[in-house]
Parts: C-alpha cells; structure tokens; sequence
C-alpha cells in the first residue's frame, strides 16, 4: 500500500459519502415536490435568496435555507434525558448507513496509463455480509433515541422502530440468499460483473431475471428496513408525534432524518448492485457496444467510465423514486399487520424461494 | 488480504467527522436562550403536565420478537457459507438444507401455533 492508493481511496470514500448525502438532500426536496405533485398542491417554492433570484428555485428550501434554519436552532436536551445517549443516538442513525456504501461498486474499473482504479471503495470480498452488518447497526440509532429521551412518545416510538427493524432483517438476509446462490460470491463487484453478458443475445441478464422474487421481498424488506411508510410505525406521526424523535431539535432531528433518506439511497444502490445490473449498460463492454447482430461501435475508456458510473446513479435513483411513489400511495399499516407480514409471509416465502432456486440450479445444472 | 480494508477505515474516518460535526452542530451554532423558562425542558406530553418518568413496562411481545430474531438470524447466518458453495455440492448439499429448513419450518410453526407471532 503506497501513499498514493491510500489517496486514490480517500477520494473514492469522500466521493462515496458526498454522493449519499446530496442524493439524500435532493430526495428529500424530490419528495416535498412528488408528494406535493401527488397531492395536487405547489409543495416547497418560497425560498429565495434575498429576492434576487429571477424566480422560485423550490430546491433552495432544502438544499440551503432548512439545513441552515435547523443549524441556528436551539439544541434542547429534555429533563431526564441521558445526556451522552441523547447525543449518541443521532450520530448510530447516520453513520452506518453512510459508510455501507463503502462495498457498494459504483463502476467497473478507470484505467490511467498503469494505474487500474477499482472504482468501488473497498472491494470486499464478503460485500454482502458487510453491508448487513453495517445496515443493522442502524436500530441502535432508534433504540438509544427511544431511550434516552425519557418519554412516552419516544420509547414507544423505539421499541416499535427496533421489533419491526430486527423482523424484517431476517426476511432481508433470506432474500438475498437467493442471490448468493445463483452469483455463487458475497463479493459485490463480481456480482456486478456477473450481469454483464445477455440471456439470448438481447435480454439483459441482470439479477431480477434470476431473482423476482427475492427482489420483492428484498424491497418490501427494505422499506420496511428504512421506517418509512407504509411502514412508517416508529415515527408515525399522527399517533406518536415523531416517535423516537419527538424530544431531538436543530441538527440532531435533521441528522434522523436525514438517515430515514440515506436509508433509501442504500436499499437502492442494494437492489441495483444486486437485481438490476449494477453500473452495467446493456450491450456496453470494456471497448464498446456490441449490439445484437454483430454491429460494434468502439468508444474511449473514459467515455465508457463516465456512462457506467451514470448508468449506476440513474438506476438508484429511479429505485428511491420508486420508493417516494410507494410511500405516498400506501395508507400506514397497522402494527400487527407489519409484523404478520414480516413474519408470517415474507420469511416462508423467502424460504421458499431459497429452496426453489436451490432446485433450478440443480436441475439447470 | 487485509489491504481491502482500507477504503473501509477511511470511509469510516470521513463519515464519523462528518457525521460528528453534523449532530454537534447545533450545540455549537444553535441559539441559546438567555431567559430559561422551567417548563423549556420538560419532555412533550400533547401539552399536559408530565406524568412521572417514561421508562415504565412495555408489552411482553416485544421481547418474544428479540428472542425470536436472535434464533432466526443465527440461522440465516449459517445458510451464507452454504448457498456460497452449493453449486458445489449440488443433490447432497439441497437435501441437506432440505433438511434443515424443514426443522427451521418446524420451529416457526410451533412458534405460530403457541400464538408468539400474534397481535392484538
């Protein structure tokens, strides 16, 4: 490990991060303005900067003046409250979603004269079990807000959030056996790589056309995951104010939820990765297209980088707005309903749909 | 080996200042205010004076879920190692799972039947 590469991996981690936080900025002014589109109202268009600008630019409102607004907020810690938990709960919701994305490929490799860049953060060869590992860490976030609040609302808010949060791992982590068991690897990148050729000459042979299945569960899995609605318990703002939440002001609250949208962005970039051909575009290779038929258009290296990479963040971000579309169409379940459907139908069917796989491949060979 | 690891450690160095700086920054920006009133402190209760300490009981069903989630996840954790292998071992390996998943199945019917996984 030279001092270079140590760099060249610096870059990719802030690359990485930054990516995540303003694809979860921007999500969150997408979803005032797709909620308010699905509503029938205007949604976010008064901020503007000191009158000057020729018109509303909606975005402003979260891109620049709430993060601001919440920044200048008093930070009020309750009465009761334990003060280095209350402190801590906000930073365990962040964190391990942010860093998950470190597994995650975001392109194939950037070739500069002798030096190959993997253009992944770490390429792990146990991807998948990371990125578990680390997505699950998030429930600390709720469990230690709950807590350590010191009320009702809040540890109500808590205890839902974890339950629900720990059910559906476990259909989660089922689903994506499934996909193990066809790629044969936990690591990411090959995974990746795995989806590049084509069923028949035309069809993509990306990880849904394996997996339908697995990938239902692994979104309903991962909605669930997220907290948001129709699984939107923990917070559930009608009956619990804002769940584990409701005593956090300022930046604190910002960073919950702010998490909520990371979340998103992570099961995104998971269901990409792993059901719809990572940063692969169809009929692109190393050196071109290859179109059916035997037509080859030949491209620069870099022209092919820059399209894998944008191939990448289109596709997860058409999957979050998937995921805004979901959240303002469903009505909120009730709890026994979330935890029926975590336990009573997505992990027999994720089961079965292991043990179905396990049988294609051996009779596929 | 361990050199993949790298990227990890970083991101993990970016992400905790980032992270850091972003919940502290309220206490540090945030406004102060300079007449406390008594009740500035008090939990929220929809306005109501508050009604004593809030970690009181909570419903035993709750717990179930924790006892039954460490069951299950240990579980899942041991097909990982399997479905990497299983074009491998191939008809030997799926009926092993068979028959794995089958007490696995057992022990998820008997915890539906005892009623752990309703609600009401």
């Amino acid at each position: 490990m030279g001092l270079i590469e140590v760099g060249i991996a610096g870059v990719k981690a802030l690359a990485v991060l930054l990516m995540v936080l303003n694809l979860s900025a921007i999500l969150l002014w997408v979803e005032r303005k797709g909620s308010a589109l699905i509503q029938d109202r205007i949604g976010a268009n008064r901020a503007n900067i000191l009158g000057i600008m020729p018109f509303n630019l909606g975005f402003i409102n979260t891109l620049i003046a709430d993060p601001l607004k919440l920044l200048t907020k008093e930070d009020v810690v309750p009465k009761g409250a334990d003060k280095f938990l209350h402190f801590l709960a906000p930073f365990m919701a962040v964190f391990p979603v942010l860093v998950t994305f470190a597994a995650v490929p975001f392109g194939d490799q950037l070739v500069i004269g002798d030096t190959v860049i993997n253009l992944q953060v770490a390429d792990l060869d146990i991807g998948i079990l990371y990125v578990l590992a680390m997505s699950s860490l998030a429930v600390y976030g709720v469990v230690l807000g709950g807590w350590a609040s010191n009320s009702r609302w809040s540890l109500l808010g808590g205890i839902r959030g974890s339950a629900q949060m720990i059910s559906y791992e476990i259909a989660m982590g089922l689903a994506l056996i499934g996909v193990i068991m066809t790629f044969g690897t936990l690591d990411l990148q090959a995974i990746a790589r795995a989806q590049g050729h084509h069923f028949f000459g035309v069809i993509p042979a990306w990880g849904i056309i394996y997996q339908p299945l697995g990938f239902l569960i692994f979104l309903i899995a991962g909605i669930a995951e997220s907290k948001r609605v129709p699984f939107d318990l923990p917070e559930g703002e009608s009956e619990l104010i804002s769940g584990y939440f409701t005593e956090y002001s300022g930046m604190k609250q910002a960073a919950f939820m702010l998490s909520d949208f990371a979340e998103s962005v992570v099961v995104a970039g998971l269901a990409t990765t792993l059901f719809f051909g990572a940063w692969q575009v169809p009929f692109l290779f190393r050196d071109g297209f290859h179109f059916p038929g035997g037509a080859i258009v030949a491209l620069p290296h870099l022209l092919i980088v820059v399209m894998q990479i944008l191939s990448f963040t289109i596709k997860v971000f058409v999957l979050c707005l998937f995921q805004i579309l979901v959240r303002w169409t469903l009505p909120r379940y009730r709890y026994d309903q979330v935890m029926d459907l975590g336990w009573k139908y997505l992990l027999p069917l994720a089961l079965a749909n292991m043990l179905v796989t396990g049988v294609a491949i051996v009779l596929l060979g | 080996m361990l050199s993949q690891y790298i990227g990890v450690v970083i991101t993990f160095a970016l992400g905790a200042v980032i992270v850091l700086g972003m919940v502290s920054g309220s206490m540090i920006f945030g406004a102060r205010s300079t007449s406390r009133r008594a009740d500035k402190d008090e939990v929220f209760e929809c306005g109501n004076p508050s009604s004593g300490p809030a970690r009181g009981r909570f419903s035993v069903h709750f717990y179930l879920v924790a006892i039954l989630f460490i069951v299950f996840d240990v579980e899942v954790v041991f097909m990982y190692p399997w479905a990497i292998v299983f074009r491998q071992l191939g008809v030997p390996g799926l009926v092993e799972m068979l028959t794995f998943v089958a007490i696995l199945g057992f022990g998820l019917a008997y915890v539906w039947k005892r009623g752990a996984l309703a609600w009401d």
